[in-house]
C-alpha cells in the first residue's frame, strides 16, 4: 500500500515533468514522438472504471507490466466512460481496460458493426488522435442469452437460432431489450424469433432475473457473459452465430505516448490469455466470501498463467 | 428545449394515452396495485390496531415492530420475496403491504386510545358488552384518526407502487424504468408527474372525507 502510494507520487511527478516537457501546443506531434522514444522508462498509470471487473483487469495490466520492469501504478474506480475517457485524453491515466463494442459506440453513436473483427476495425477508425487500442482479448463481457441446462437438453437448444422453433418463448431482460437492436427487434429480424412474451426485470441480469430463469417462470434470460451466476447455476449461454449481440472484447486502450515495445508485448501476452472463461474465473474469485482485493485476484491469476 | 417542456410534450402526445402502454391503462394498473395492497394491509392492521387500542395490550411491541417495519427498504424487500417466490404479483404486493401496515396500525390504536375514558366507562356503565363498546363507541369516535392512518397508507403506497415495474409488472413505474433504460428523460419525468398528480388527487379526496367525518 505504502509502496503503491510512493509509486503514485513518483508517477504523478514524472507525468508533471513530461507534461512540462511537452509544453505549449498539446497537439504538437513532434514532442509526442519525443516522449515516445524515451517511453521505455516512462511510468504508466493504469486506470479503471467503477466496477469490479474493470478494476481486476487494471490490476492485471499493472502487475504484468511491473513484472517486466515497467514503472506502472494504478488509479482505480474513476467512474463512468465519460470520466475516464477524459482522464486518458488529458494524460491523468495512460492505459485502461476497455470493451470494443461499447468503446466504438462511445466514439461513433451510429456504429452498426457487431462481429468481433468488424467492431475492431471500425473502432480503429473511430478513435481520436493520441489514443490507440492494442490487440483485443478473445474474452468478452456482453449481454448473453442464457437457458437452464434442463431447458437446453429438453428442447435441443444450443444457439439463439434454435429458439425460433419454440412457440411462446418467454424472455427476461432489462427494459431496453424490448426496443434495442440487439433485443427483441433483432431476435425477430436476424433469427426469425417471433411472438416472444417479454418480462422486463430491471436488475441487470441480477438475482431476480436469475430466479425467474431457474424457477422456470421464463425460458431465456439476458445475463452479462462474465457473471459468476452463469457457472454457479450451470446455465447454458446460447451461441450467437449471426452476431445479434455486438462484440465486447476486452481491449487495452492506451495513449500513443505510453506505447513501447515492452508495454505492447506484455499486454499482448496478457490479452491472449483473457478468454471469456478467464473473465468468469476472475469475477468468481473476486466475488468469493473471503472478499479478496482486485490486486490479489489479479496476482493469483497472473501467477497461474505464468505471466509474472 | 428543457426536460420539463419535453415532458409536457410527452404528456400531450395522444399516442401516449392509448393502448396497454397508455397513461389511462397504467394509472388503472397502478390504482389496482394500490387498492389491493391497502385492502390486504387494512385486513391485517385495522383489527389488530383496534384490539391493541381497546385492550391496551402489546402496545409497546406494536410500536417497536411497526417502527422496524418502516425502516425496511421496499425494493430490498421485494427482491427478497422474489428470491423466495419468483416473479409475479406477490413480491411487490407483499413489500407494499409491509409499507402500509405501520400507518394503518398506528391510526387504529391511537384512534381508540384517544377516546375519552369517561365515555368508555359510561358505555360499560349502561351495560354494553365489550364488543358493543368497541363497535358503537370507540370505533365511531376514532374514525378521524383511523381515516388519517388510511390516508397516510394510501399516499405512501401510491407513491411507491412504481416498484412493481422493477420485476416486469405494469403501473406508472414502467415509465420510470423503461425511460431510464434508454435515457428517455421526458418519459421518466412525464411518468413521475402522473404519479405526483395521482397522489395529490387521492390525498385531496381523503382530506375531504376526513372533513366530512363526524369528529
Amino acid at each position: 500500500m505504502k509502496l503503491n502510494r510512493t509509486l503514485g507520487v513518483l508517477s504523478a511527478a514524472a507525468l508533471a515533468l513530461s507534461l512540462a516537457a511537452c509544453g505549449g501546443d498539446p497537439t504538437d506531434t513532434s514532442s509526442g514522438s519525443d516522449s515516445g522514444s524515451t517511453s521505455s522508462s516512462k511510468s504508466i498509470v493504469v486506470g479503471s472504471a467503477a466496477f469490479g471487473e474493470s478494476e481486476i483487469l487494471a490490476e492485471v495490466y499493472a502487475q504484468a507490466l511491473k513484472a517486466k520492469g515497467v514503472d506502472a501504478s494504478t488509479k482505480l474506480d474513476i467512474g463512468a466512460r465519460e470520466a475516464y475517457i477524459g482522464a486518458i485524453k488529458d494524460g491523468t491515466i495512460d492505459l485502461i481496460p476497455e470493451y470494443t463494442g461499447n468503446l466504438l459506440l462511445y466514439f461513433d453513436q451510429n456504429a452498426t458493426a457487431t462481429a468481433p473483427a468488424d467492431v475492431e476495425s471500425a473502432l480503429q477508425g473511430a478513435l481520436p488522435d493520441g489514443l490507440a487500442v492494442l490487440d483485443p482479448a478473445p474474452g468478452e463481457d456482453k449481454d448473453s442469452l442464457n437457458v437452464t441446462s434442463e431447458f437446453a437438453q429438453k428442447n435441443g437448444v444450443a444457439s439463439i437460432a434454435d429458439l425460433a422453433k419454440i412457440k411462446g418463448l418467454k424472455v427476461a431482460a432489462n427494459p431496453e431489450f424490448k426496443t434495442r437492436a440487439y433485443g427483441l427487434p433483432g431476435m425477430d429480424k436476424i433469427y426469425g424469433i417471433k411472438d416472444v412474451s417479454f418480462t422486463a426485470i430491471s436488475d441487470g441480469g441480477g438475482p431476480a432475473t436469475l430466479k425467474a430463469l431457474t424457477s422456470g417462470q421464463v425460458d431465456v434470460a439476458d445475463i452479462y457473459s462474465t457473471t459468476p451466476s452463469i457457472t454457479q447455476n450451470k446455465l447454458v449461454t446460447l451461441e450467437d452465430p449471426k452476431n445479434l449481440i455486438a462484440a465486447q472484447n476486452v481491449v487495452p486502450l492506451i495513449r500513443d505516448d505510453a506505447q513501447s515495445d515492452e508495454v505492447k508485448s506484455t499486454l499482448a501476452a496478457v490479452s491472449e490469455k483473457l478468454t471469456t472463461d478467464a473473465l468468469l474465473e476472475l469475477n468468481t474469485a473476486f466475488a468469493a466470501d473471503s472478499k479478496p482485493t482486485a490486486a490479489d485476484v489479479a496476482k493469483d491469476w497472473l501467477q497461474k498463467n505464468g505471466l509474472v | 428545449m428543457s426536460v420539463f417542456s419535453e415532458a409536457f410534450d410527452w404528456l400531450s402526445t395522444s399516442t401516449n394515452w392509448h393502448g396497454p402502454d397508455g397513461v389511462p391503462h397504467r394509472v388503472l394498473e397502478h390504482l389496482g396495485y394500490t387498492a389491493l395492497t391497502v385492502v390486504i394491509a387494512s385486513a391485517i392492521a385495522i383489527p389488530l390496531g383496534l384490539w391493541i387500542g381497546h385492550t391496551g395490550r402489546l402496545r409497546g411491541l406494536a410500536i417497536a415492530v411497526t417502527g422496524a417495519l418502516r425502516a425496511l427498504p421496499t425494493l430490498g424487500l421485494l427482491t427478497l420475496v422474489v428470491l423466495w417466490r419468483g416473479i409475479g404479483l406477490t413480491p411487490p404486493i407483499a413489500a407494499l403491504v409491509v409499507l402500509a401496515i405501520p400507518p394503518l396500525l398506528a391510526g387504529a390504536y391511537a384512534g381508540v386510545e384517544s377516546v375519552d375514558r369517561r365515555t368508555v366507562d359510561a358505555a360499560r356503565g349502561i351495560g354494553m358488552t365489550e364488543w358493543q363498546v368497541l363497535t358503537r363507541v370507540e370505533v365511531p369516535l376514532s374514525l378521524s384518526l383511523l381515516l388519517g392512518g388510511l390516508r397516510s397508507a394510501v399516499l405512501q403506497v401510491v407513491a411507491t407502487a412504481t416498484v412493481a415495474a422493477y420485476i416486469g409488472l405494469g403501473g406508472l413505474g414502467r415509465y420510470l424504468l423503461d425511460g431510464i433504460a434508454v435515457r428517455d428523460y421526458p418519459q421518466m419525468l412525464g411518468g413521475s408527474l402522473v404519479v405526483v398528480v395521482l397522489a395529490l388527487l387521492l390525498d385531496g379526496a381523503f382530506a375531504l372525507l376526513q372533513r366530512l367525518s363526524p369528529t
